[in-house]
């Protein structure tokens, strides 16, 4: 089942167009990366999603989004309670310059709980489903600027599991982690996908291909060609998606 | 040019080259030496004005000094209503600046979109940062000493001088909000958070200790204006505490000059011990400042 339905999406950034007439249909509880040469609209893509867009000036929508048959570009629909709903974890790990704990407390915060015993509990699971708490429960008090950098973007993935997402969106979480880093958030990510619904962008052909179930290639701000992973990569039907996935352009 | 640059072992190009650099470094250190005494005058007369003034100041500065209110004769006089009213004049300016200065910076930053009407009143705000402060004065009487009728009183004091230091504060606090990084923004946004929230519990908590900074200088600046509480009529003879906003008052830089336009010298020796006062309150707030940037640094 599609929990995430992009329909005829064109992005314009001033008279720029970044995004033509994307149709996408997301299935609940798996990996979809979305990859493609820079400037190729993936990012803008990603932040469509969560409406992360609308931050930008001169920023127009055509088309929609539907999340779980809600259409998220409605009238009605209030950025708050989709934000909530569909998390973020972006390329700079970026926790608050306050301690683990209140990293974590943030979201739950904003969204109005207040007893310390919920949100206690709520900073306990959240860092065991990012795969962190082993690392920090000792220090829970300590400043999250002392961690590292794998060890952050955990507490930033843990961050946004915490308001209780049904969607993350990864926007080349990776890309500043070194290898070893890197793998532990890989194996992560495979982890949360049997609750979660994960969009990633990604500029790593090799970690597409290690970790989603799918794959769009884009291009030039078009859906170019959208399959499983295993599919894309080696018996890709456009040819412009075999020669990117082979390294013959990026 | 190549072979020439490679080639030192050639004995005049080898020459040529020292010749050249030799009036290079002989530049060099001739500015050098011009910067220097550019540095050294600038010290030498912060020097030359403390060792006068504490030189003449130092015997007057008593408990007395502190315990006496003005008087004809030098040796009962005292600054006592200056400095209670000059601490009086900031307590209330202070908050008055802080949260209209603050809350313009929170608008001009974060929610004003960007367009030639924030450019023109940003524009606007630069200007009057550097309007003389005599115009301030002018506008203070026009507005709260005459137009709401508030006299010549601490409150239009204080109200005047929080219009002075105003577009300093925004400044600075615009500057201190500028210097969040966006990323933290994108994080509580992304988290369901309201701009306000955001602002409130993302941007200000690291902005603070920037706009502190801001307002101790502003206030600073303030503690030594003179000429706008001339011109609203503080008065130079006060042997009273004001016990209310609507009292009448003055401040330590006024005193200050009414000793020292004083024909005798006793005067002038009080007029050292006020500076003396007056330049250990700066220094502390100084201080202060310099602390919470520190603070600020460490939290970025």
């Amino acid at each position: 089942m599609n929990v995430i339905q992009i329909d005829k999406l064109s992005v314009y950034y001033g008279d720029q167009q970044a995004l033509n007439n994307i149709n996408l249909g997301i299935p609940e509880k798996s990996i979809t990366a979305l990859i493609g040469p820079s400037g190729c609209g993936k990012s803008t893509l990603l932040r469509s999603i969560n409406r992360m867009n609308d931050q930008v000036p001169l920023m127009k929508v055509k088309g929609d989004i539907v999340i779980s048959g809600v259409s998220i570009y409605g009238k009605e629909v209030r950025t708050e309670m989709l934000r909530k709903r569909v998390g973020m974890v972006f390329q700079l790990p970026n926790p608050f310059p306050s301690s683990i704990y209140d990293n974590i407390a943030y979201g739950p915060r904003l969204h109005g709980t207040r007893k310390k015993k919920e949100i206690d509990e709520i900073v306990e699971t959240s860092l065991r489903a990012a795969a962190v708490w082993d690392e920090v429960k000792d220090n829970l008090k300590q400043n999250s600027l002392s961690l590292s950098g794998g060890q952050q973007q955990r507490l930033c993935i843990a961050r946004a599991l915490a308001v209780n997402p049904d969607i993350l969106l990864m926007d080349e979480s990776t890309a500043a982690l070194d290898p070893l880093s890197t793998q532990k958030i890989e194996e992560l990510i495979k982890d949360l996908k049997k609750e979660y619904t994960i969009v990633m962008v990604t500029h790593n052909l090799a970690q597409a291909a290690r970790v989603s179930d799918q794959t769009t290639f884009l291009l030039d701000g078009e859906v170019i060609e959208f399959a499983p992973t295993v599919d894309l990569f080696s018996t890709p039907v456009d040819q412009r998606t075999g020669n990117y996935v082979m390294g013959r352009f990026g | 040019m190549q072979e020439q640059l490679f080639s030192p072992k050639d004995p005049q190009v080898l020459k040529a080259e020292k010749l050249q650099i030799a009036s290079r470094r002989k530049k060099d250190s001739s500015l050098k030496l011009l910067f220097i005494a550019a540095t050294s005058i600038g010290i030498l007369a912060l020097i030359l004005l403390l060792a006068t003034i504490l030189v003449d100041g130092l015997s007057s500065l008593t408990p007395d000094l502190f315990k006496n209110y003005p008087s004809r004769r030098a040796a009962s006089s005292g600054l006592k209503s200056a400095l209670v009213g000059t601490i009086y004049m900031v307590l209330i300016m202070v908050p008055i600046s802080f949260l209209i200065g603050v809350g313009a910076a929170i608008f001009m930053q974060e929610y004003a979109k960007k367009g030639w009407i924030t450019k023109i009143i940003q524009l606007n705000i630069s200007t009057l940062a550097g309007v003389p402060s005599i115009v301030y004065g002018i506008l203070g009487l026009t507005i709260f000493v005459r137009g709401l009728q508030l006299d010549r009183s601490l409150l239009s004091g204080a109200l005047t001088m929080s219009l002075l230091v105003l577009p300093v504060i925004i400044v600075s606090a615009q500057e201190a909000i500028k210097a969040v990084p966006n990323t933290r923004r994108d994080a509580s946004l992304a988290l369901g958070a309201t701009k306000w929230q955001t602002v409130q519990r993302a941007v200000l908590p690291s902005a603070l200790p920037g706009i502190l900074t801001g307002v101790i200088l502003a206030v600073s600046r303030a503690i030594g204006e003179t000429a706008p509480l001339v011109m609203i009529g503080a008065l130079t003879y006060v042997a009273f505490l004001p016990d209310n906003v609507l009292d009448q008052f003055t401040v330590m830089p006024i005193q200050i000059y009414n000793w020292i336009s004083k024909p005798q010298t006793e005067f002038h020796d009080l007029a050292a011990a006020g500076i003396i006062v007056l330049l250990v309150m700066l220094l502390v707030l100084n201080m202060i400042a310099v602390i919470l940037r520190n603070r600020f640094q460490k939290n970025l």
